[in-house]
C-alpha cells in the first residue's frame, strides 16, 4: 500500500512512544507554534547551555506525523552544537522540501530519514515541519536575547513555513 | 424546519449522470467518494455549458457598451440576478448583490459600520461605537467572526456572543441578555458547517426586532441545502456563497432589505459604483451597483443563474425541497451508520432533526487513543475517500467541545447511501491501520 511510504514503521514508533515529550525546567525560551490549516499546535521549550542544545521539551496537539516528528527531532538536536542543531534543521527541511526527489543521508539525519515518503504529501510537509519550526524560533530567540533569560512568542505565533504556504 | 413529507424523491443517479467529476477515479482504480461538500460543491455540465457559452458566444464587459455583445452580457449578468433573487424569495431584484463570496458579502455589511461615520446622517443605523454591542454565536465559520471582531477594534464596540449546548446547539437560554437594547447588530450562521445545526434563525431574529438591531445571516451552508426564503426568516441581510451551490468559484451574494441598501455606505469604490464622478467627489450609483465596484464577475455570475435553474428544476420542479429531502434521508442514515463505528463520537446534533448532512467526528483506535483527523482523513483518502480534516475555520467550535480537530464529512444532493457505507468501511480500514 503506497501508504506505507509515509506512515514508516519508524514514524508510528515515535507516534506510540514519543521520546522526551512534556514540559521540562529550566528552559530559556518557550514558543508556541500552530498548523492554522489542520488544528495542529505544539509548545516548546529549548535550554541551551553554552554554546549547545542541553535540552528540548515539548507538548503539544497533533497527527502521527507532526507528533513523531517532534519525538525524533528532539533526538536529534539535543546534545549538539547549535551550529550542528540548525545544519540538521537546514538537512531536514531541504528533505522536506524535495518532493521526494532527494535519497536522505541516514548518517545525517538518523530517523528523520523515515520522513522522506512525507514529502510526497504536500498537505503533510507542515506536520512534519512543525515541531521543527517550533524549536528553531526558540533557539533563535535565546541566541538573539543579550540575556538568555527566556521569553516566549506571543500566543499563536505562525512559523515562516505558514505564512508562505 | 421545512416540511419534506410528499416531496417528489431526487433519483440521485441520475443526479450524478450531470456531475462528470463524479465519474473520476482516484489513486489508481477507486473511485472517487466526495464527501467534502461543505468546502465546495462539484458543479454540473449546465454550470460550465453556460460559462464556455458565455465565454464562446457572448463575451463582453457589462453596463459599458452600445454594441451587441455588451448588451447581451449585460442581459445575461443581470438575469442571473433576477434567478438568484427569485431562489432565495428576495422580493426586489435591486436587493442582490454579487460579492466574490460569502466572505466579502459579510466584509461588506461590517465595513459598512466602520464607514457609517464619514457618511451621510442617513446612514444612522450603521453608526456604531464604545457602549455598542455585536452579537455573533460561538458556532461561526471565521468568516462571520473575524469581520466583526475587526469592526469593534475598529470603532470600540463590544463583541458577545451566544453559546452553545453540548449536543450541538444554539444556546437560547440568555438570549434576552445577550441581545439587548444595546445590541446595534446580531450575526449568525444559518446552517453551521462543522456541527451541521441549523440555527432557528427566526427566533434570534424576533429577539433582534424587539431591540432594533440589524440582523445578519450567513447562510453559506443553507441555501445549497434547504429551500431558503429571506423574507419569512424576518432578516436583514443575508449572505451565500456560489460554490457551495453547485456554482463556480469566485461569486457569492449579498441580499439586503433595499431600504437598508440604499442608506448603506459603499464599501469599494470605483468604476460602476457611481452616479457623477468630480475631481473633488462623487455620488453613488443606487444598490445593488453601488455595492459592485470595477468589472464584476461576469461568467461566474451567468454561472450561478445555471446553477439555481439547475437546481430549481430538479426532481420535477420540486427543486430545493427535493434536495433537502434527500440530504436529510442521507443525514439520517450517517448518523445511524456512525453510530455503528467502535471508537467514533460526534461533535454536533446526534439526530437529524434541524440538522444538515455536515457531519464532524472524532475517531479512537482500538487501544481507546484517539485517532488524529489528520491521520484518519489520509487513510480514508488512500481509499478515494474525501474528507475534510482540520477545525474547518471554526476554531471556536473546537475549543468549545475541547477537541484539536474533527474529520467532516459533507454529503450533496449528489451524494449516495453507498457512498457512507463506503465511509463506514473505510473507518473500520483507518482503526486497523492504527490498531497495532
Ligand atoms: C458557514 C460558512 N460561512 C462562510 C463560509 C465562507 O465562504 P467563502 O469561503 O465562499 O467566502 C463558509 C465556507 O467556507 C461556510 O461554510
Amino acid at each position: 500500500m503506497k501508504l506505507d511510504s509515509m506512515y514508516q514503521e519508524i514514524i508510528l514508533d515515535h507516534y506510540r512512544n514519543p521520546h522526551h515529550r512534556g514540559l521540562r525546567e529550566p528552559f530559556d525560551a518557550e514558543v508556541h507554534h500552530v498548523n492554522p490549516t489542520c488544528g495542529d499546535e505544539v509548545t516548546l521549550r529549548v535550554k541551551i547551555v553554552d554554546d549547545t542544545v542541553a535540552d528540548v521539551s515539548y507538548e503539544g496537539e497533533g497527527c502521527s506525523i507532526s507528533q513523531a516528528s517532534a519525538s525524533v527531532m528532539t533526538d536529534l538536536v539535543i546534545g549538539k552544537s547549535i551550529g550542528d542543531a540548525m545544519a540538521l534543521e537546514r538537512e531536514f527541511l531541504a528533505l522536506m522540501q524535495s518532493r521526494g526527489t532527494v535519497e536522505p543521508d541516514e548518517d545525517v539525519l538518523e530517523d528523520a530519514i523515515a520522513f522522506a515518503g512525507v514529502s510526497k504529501y504536500p498537505a503533510r510537509v507542515k506536520c512534519a515541519l512543525l515541531s521543527w519550526m517550533a524549536w528553531k524560533d526558540a533557539t533563535a530567540q535565546v541566541v538573539d536575547s543579550p540575556a538568555a533569560g527566556g521569553g516566549a512568542a506571543p500566543e499563536g505565533s505562525v512559523p515562516e513555513q505558514e505564512k508562505q504556504a | 424546519m421545512t416540511d419534506l413529507a410528499g416531496v417528489p424523491e431526487l433519483d440521485v443517479e441520475l443526479v450524478r449522470k450531470d456531475f462528470p467529476i463524479l465519474d473520476r477515479m482516484v489513486h489508481g482504480d477507486k473511485p472517487l467518494v466526495y464527501l467534502d461538500s461543505a468546502a465546495t460543491s462539484q458543479k454540473p455540465r449546465a454550470v460550465l455549458d453556460a460559462e464556455r457559452e458565455y465565454y464562446e458566444l457572448h463575451n463582453a464587459n457589462v453596463h459599458r457598451g452600445i454594441h451587441v455583445l455588451a448588451e447581451e452580457a449585460t442581459a445575461l449578468y443581470e438575469a442571473a440576478r433576477d434567478k438568484v433573487a427569485a431562489f432565495v424569495g428576495a422580493p426586489d431584484r435591486h436587493e442582490v448583490v454579487f460579492t466574490k463570496n460569502s466572505s466579502e458579502a459579510l466584509n461588506l455589511v461590517a465595513y459598512a459600520f466602520s464607514n457609517a461615520a464619514a457618511h451621510g446622517p442617513e446612514a444612522e443605523r450603521f453608526r456604531l461605537g464604545p457602549g455598542d454591542q455585536v452579537v455573533v454565536t460561538e458556532m461561526e465559520h471565521h468568516s462571520n467572526l473575524v469581520p466583526w471582531q475587526m469592526l469593534c477594534q475598529r470603532t470600540g464596540a463590544t463583541l458577545r456572543w451566544l453559546g452553545l449546548t453540548d449536543d450541538g446547539r444554539l444556546d437560547l437560554s440568555n438570549l434576552d441578555e445577550v441581545v439587548n437594547e444595546r445590541t446595534k447588530v446580531v450575526s449568525m450562521v444559518h446552517q453551521s458547517n462543522i456541527l451541521g445545526t441549523v440555527n432557528p434563525v427566526a427566533a434570534v431574529a424576533a429577539r433582534a426586532r424587539e431591540v432594533g438591531a440589524l440582523v445578519v445571516v450567513d447562510g453559506s451552508q443553507s441555501v445549497p441545502h434547504l429551500p431558503v426564503d429571506v423574507t419569512a426568516l424576518g432578516v436583514d441581510f443575508f449572505a451565500f456563497t456560489g460554490h457551495k451551490m453547485c456554482g463556480p468559484t469566485g461569486i457569492g451574494v449579498l441580499w439586503g432589505r433595499r431600504e437598508l441598501l440604499e442608506v448603506m455606505p459603499p464599501f469599494l469604490g470605483g468604476g460602476e459604483m457611481i452616479e457623477l464622478v468630480t475631481m473633488e467627489a462623487s455620488t453613488y450609483a443606487p444598490p445593488p451597483h453601488r455595492f459592485e465596484a470595477g468589472t464584476p464577475m461576469i461568467s461566474q455570475a451567468v454561472g450561478l443563474g445555471a446553477a439555481v435553474d439547475y437546481l430549481t428544476g430538479l426532481a420535477g420542479g420540486a427543486g430545493m425541497a427535493a434536495v433537502a429531502a434527500h440530504e436529510h434521508a442521507l443525514t439520517e442514515h450517517a448518523l445511524r451508520r456512525l453510530a455503528e463505528v467502535p471508537g467514533l463520537r460526534i461533535i454536533g446534533p446526534t439526530d437529524a432533526v434541524d440538522r444538515g448532512g455536515a457531519i464532524s467526528f472524532l475517531l479512537a483506535g482500538k487501544d481507546g487513543r484517539a485517532i488524529h483527523p489528520h491521520d484518519v482523513g489520509q487513510v480514508l483518502d488512500e481509499q478515494g475517500i474525501a474528507v475534510r480534516v482540520g477545525h474547518h475555520c471554526a476554531r471556536p467550535v473546537c475549543l468549545r467541545y475541547g477537541v484539536p480537530a474533527t474529520t467532516r464529512a459533507s454529503f450533496h444532493l449528489y451524494t449516495t447511501t453507498g457512498e457512507i457505507d463506503a465511509l463506514v468501511e473505510g473507518l473500520a480500514a483507518v482503526r486497523r491501520f492504527f490498531g497495532a
